[in-house]
């Protein structure tokens, strides 16, 4: 940081001592100012014509300010969700007008319907040239209401500090969500007087917790204490929430078995006894069975997306059903729920555990049990030890744990591989899964993994990608060059689209359209940004090719050859009940 | 069943807000009938009447979307068994067509109607009231060259409503509205500076 701005700010501070005075920052100023004062370490951008201001103030900034130049606007809002998935902090990213703006929409998308926390400042045209069909002028403000939790323009510099705090309180409370503050070039350079940051806790049409009601939390212990089998289904609420320790005491002292939908993934220890595994299309056998067949079903943090449900008019209709929810849009919005539990569930699972009785139910998780054996002895075992010397995406995930021993982060990209990985990767720790869930976005992990890195630099980051979806956003290769970063890139290659060539095989009488997808060498695309890597497709060597990955120092590239035509199973057809599960 | 519902939104004064509740409705491909903006009996609250033909079942979810944006404040949705509504329509009719063959004097009281403007070329009247009533006044204006029609959106109040409006008005003299900001830049474009 310059001396000029220091003395500066030095300035600033002891005015505020003093109390009325003011200094004069220009706008583009106070945005760094409001960054550093919400605690921003990291920002994930690339500059343009209207954001030009916001970069010049940042050179003085560099100290203070960590930017990460990405090499797409996409790449660059990918990698604030995985900062903020893997941080549990508010991810920032700067975006220019224009396609800089349009760039980041789906991120956007993607951020909304995950409840992630994202601030994303764009630069826009002057304001009088506003409407005028200007340079690189797009309405993104209208362009983004739909996939934003919050959205503003900003055209007067002296709304920056307050309209910033405005949206990093938004961002992160309540159901988080993403907004975008959309700034005009005139305001960037504007000077004003700068009274100081003061952080926003209040607005007062935005509620961010409903309150609690007593009596439902009390109608739901009373539910649970008489059930004879109960089951609990949680999301990714319980990791929003921060409540992993609290939710974890509710299912112990209830003897609750519980499963996990893929954004919950990691909220409980995968090894924990009462873990019953994933729900959903490919879900576990158990889980998606017994939600026809338990009597009281606790959804915790989750919203019943059809990916779950499967036909919702034969969804656990014996059931009785509690839901836990934030956001008192999500209660009955797909499954009417007999006693809705609004509330943040760091406050309403102490609650609840403190009503319910201590309870086993063995004979009941025996049935999990028995189901979970089912499923080892026709799909599992099979998948993990393969007979053919073709390799099985689960065996490569499979070895992966055991030399990570679960303690790694995970991101996932979209398709077989994710549904592979989610089902077969074993998480120690919270905050550890990290895949687009909601909007299933191609292209979504090599960059959320760089920013998983940065938001969590301790720990190891694997990145494990199918050939398709990294070769939607391989070009985030050059940001890792760059940064030296330290991520582990694992490609489960199969020569295929896999899961649309799954559906195609399953429903389309095998009428293989368009999914025959062909690869560069990435070994040598890798090599060409710096990387090292290797390509395996012998069982003798993928142990030691994931060891040597992880322990390379630096960033690592394994593409690992897997069968060409394995399908993921169990599956939930879509149209069909969650009891209507196939195992082959 | 599909019947017709007033949905009443109180919301902040803010730029887009219009947009970010429309779309909760076009993205659900549902058709808003009517639609009125004004402000509220509270000073810096607005209200929004949107009147659309939906389930109760929808019409509950949509108010939910509604309230989870950050700048409102409420939505309520009522049956019109619930509200008391009225629309306002204007008639412009040639003079001379309405002078010659028309008992003025006993169509405007029929119809609770009046003239707003009497000039030699053209009269305009003006009533108000429901759908039916207004659309009647279009039947008996129609053989004498009716030249324009046009009828304003519903504007509705419910009729349980003394407990919300307290809380409101409570509301903004704890916490009063934050000024709106436009853009004021878009005439000034001589003396800025571009690159």
């Amino acid at each position: 940081m310059s001396s000029v701005i220091e003395t500066k700010q030095e300035a600033a501070v002891e005015q505020q001592l003093k109390g009325t005075e003011t200094i004069e920052l220009s706008g583009s100023q106070a945005v760094l100012e409001a960054l550093i004062a919400e605690g921003v370490d990291t920002v994930f951008g690339y500059p343009g014509g209207a954001i030009m201001p916001i970069y010049d103030a940042l050179y003085d900034y560099k100290e203070k300010l960590n930017h990460v130049l990405v090499r797409h606007e996409q790449g660059g809002i990918h990698a604030g969700q995985g900062y903020a998935r893997s941080s549990g902090k508010v991810g920032v990213v700067f975006a220019t007008s224009g396609p800089g703006a349009t760039n980041l929409v789906t991120g956007l998308a993607d951020a909304q319907i995950d409840s992630t926390p994202l601030v994303c400042i764009t630069g826009q045209v002057f304001a009088h040239l506003l409407g005028t069909d200007a340079f690189q002028e797009t309405d993104v403000i209208n362009i983004t209401t739909p996939v934003t939790k919050w959205n503003y323009q900003i055209t007067d510099a002296t709304e920056i500090p307050h309209i910033l705090a405005k949206a990093f309180y938004i961002a992160g409370t309540g159901r988080p969500g993403p907004v975008l503050i959309d700034i005009t070039k005139n305001a960037q350079f504007q000077k004003f007087d700068y009274k100081g940051y003061q952080k926003c806790n209040h607005i007062r049409s935005y509620r961010p917790k409903p309150i609690v009601r007593k009596s439902y939390v009390e109608a739901a212990a009373k539910m649970i204490n008489e059930a004879k089998k109960p089951f609990v289904i949680f999301g990714q609420g319980v990791i929003l929430g921060r409540a992993e320790q609290e939710f974890k005491a509710f299912i112990e002292k209830g003897g609750l078995p519980a499963a996990w939908t893929i954004l919950g993934l990691s909220a409980l220890p995968t090894s924990h006894p009462q873990n019953v595994g994933m729900l959903g299309m490919h879900g576990n056998y158990g889980p998606n069975v017994l939600t026809n067949e338990c009597d009281v079903l606790i959804a915790v943090g989750m919203r019943f997306d059809d990916r779950v449900t499967g036909r919702l008019d034969k969804y656990a209709k014996q059931a009785k059903i509690i839901h836990l929810d934030i956001d008192p849009a999500e209660i009955d919005k797909n499954v009417k729920a007999d006693v809705p539990v609004w509330g943040d569930c760091k406050e309403t699972l102490p609650m609840l555990t403190k009503l319910i009785e201590e309870k086993k139910h063995p004979e009941w998780l025996a049935k999990f049990n028995a189901f979970t054996q089912e499923e080892i002895d026709v799909v599992i075992h099979k998948e993990l030890n393969p007979v053919s010397e073709e390799l099985s995406m689960g065996e490569v995930i499979n070895l992966l744990n055991e030399i990570t021993h679960g303690d790694a982060i995970i991101v996932t990209d979209v398709g077989q591989h994710q549904m592979v990985a989610c089902r077969y990767a074993q998480f120690n720790e919270s905050k550890s899964n990290i895949t687009s869930g909601g909007l299933g976005t191609m292209g979504f992990a090599l960059p959320a993994a760089i920013g998983a890195k940065f938001g969590a630099q301790h720990r190891t980051v694997v990145a494990v990608i199918g050939d398709g979806g990294f070769q939607m956003t391989l070009q985030e290769l050059g940001t890792i060059m760059q940064t030296g970063l330290n991520v582990k890139i694992l490609i489960l290659n199969n020569r295929f689209l896999g899961m649309v060539r799954q559906w195609q095989d399953m429903f389309n009488d095998k009428r293989y359209s368009f999914v025959d997808i062909q690869s560069p060498d990435y070994v040598q695309l890798a090599k060409a940004y710096g990387i090292s890597g290797q390509s395996v497709d012998d069982r003798a060597l993928l142990k030691t090719a994931i060891k040597t990955m992880l322990e390379h120092d630096g960033s690592y590239l394994l593409e690992v050859m897997v069968s060409k035509e394995n399908n993921v199973f169990p599956m939930v057809p879509q149209g069909c009940s969650v009891s209507e599960i196939r195992l082959k | 069943m599909k019947i017709e519902f007033t949905i009443t939104v109180y919301t902040e004064n803010q730029v887009g807000l219009l947009n970010r509740i429309a779309i909760i409705f076009s993205r659900r491909k549902i058709n808003i009938e009517s639609l009125n903006v004004s402000p509220s009996e509270a000073e810096g609250i607005h209200r929004f009447t949107i009147v659309i033909h939906e389930t109760e079942e929808v019409v509950r979810k949509l108010c939910r979307q509604i309230e989870r944006q950050v700048e409102v404040l409420k939505a309520y949705h009522n049956t019109n068994e619930e509200i008391i509504w009225q629309e306002m329509a204007l008639y412009k009719v040639p003079t001379d067509e309405v002078a010659e063959k028309m008992k003025v004097e006993r169509l405007l009281r029929e119809h609770g109607a009046r003239a707003v403007v009497i000039r030699k070329d053209y009269t305009i009247f003006e009533t108000t009231g429901q759908r039916e009533e207004t659309d009647k006044l279009v039947k008996v204006l129609e053989p004498y060259g009716l030249i324009e029609f046009v009828r304003s959106a519903r504007v509705a109040i419910i009729k349980a409503s003394k407990g919300f409006h307290e809380k409101l008005k409570e509301f903004e003299a704890v916490e009063p509205a934050e000024e709106l900001v436009e853009n004021e830049f878009l005439d000034k474009a001589k003396d800025v500076f571009t690159m």
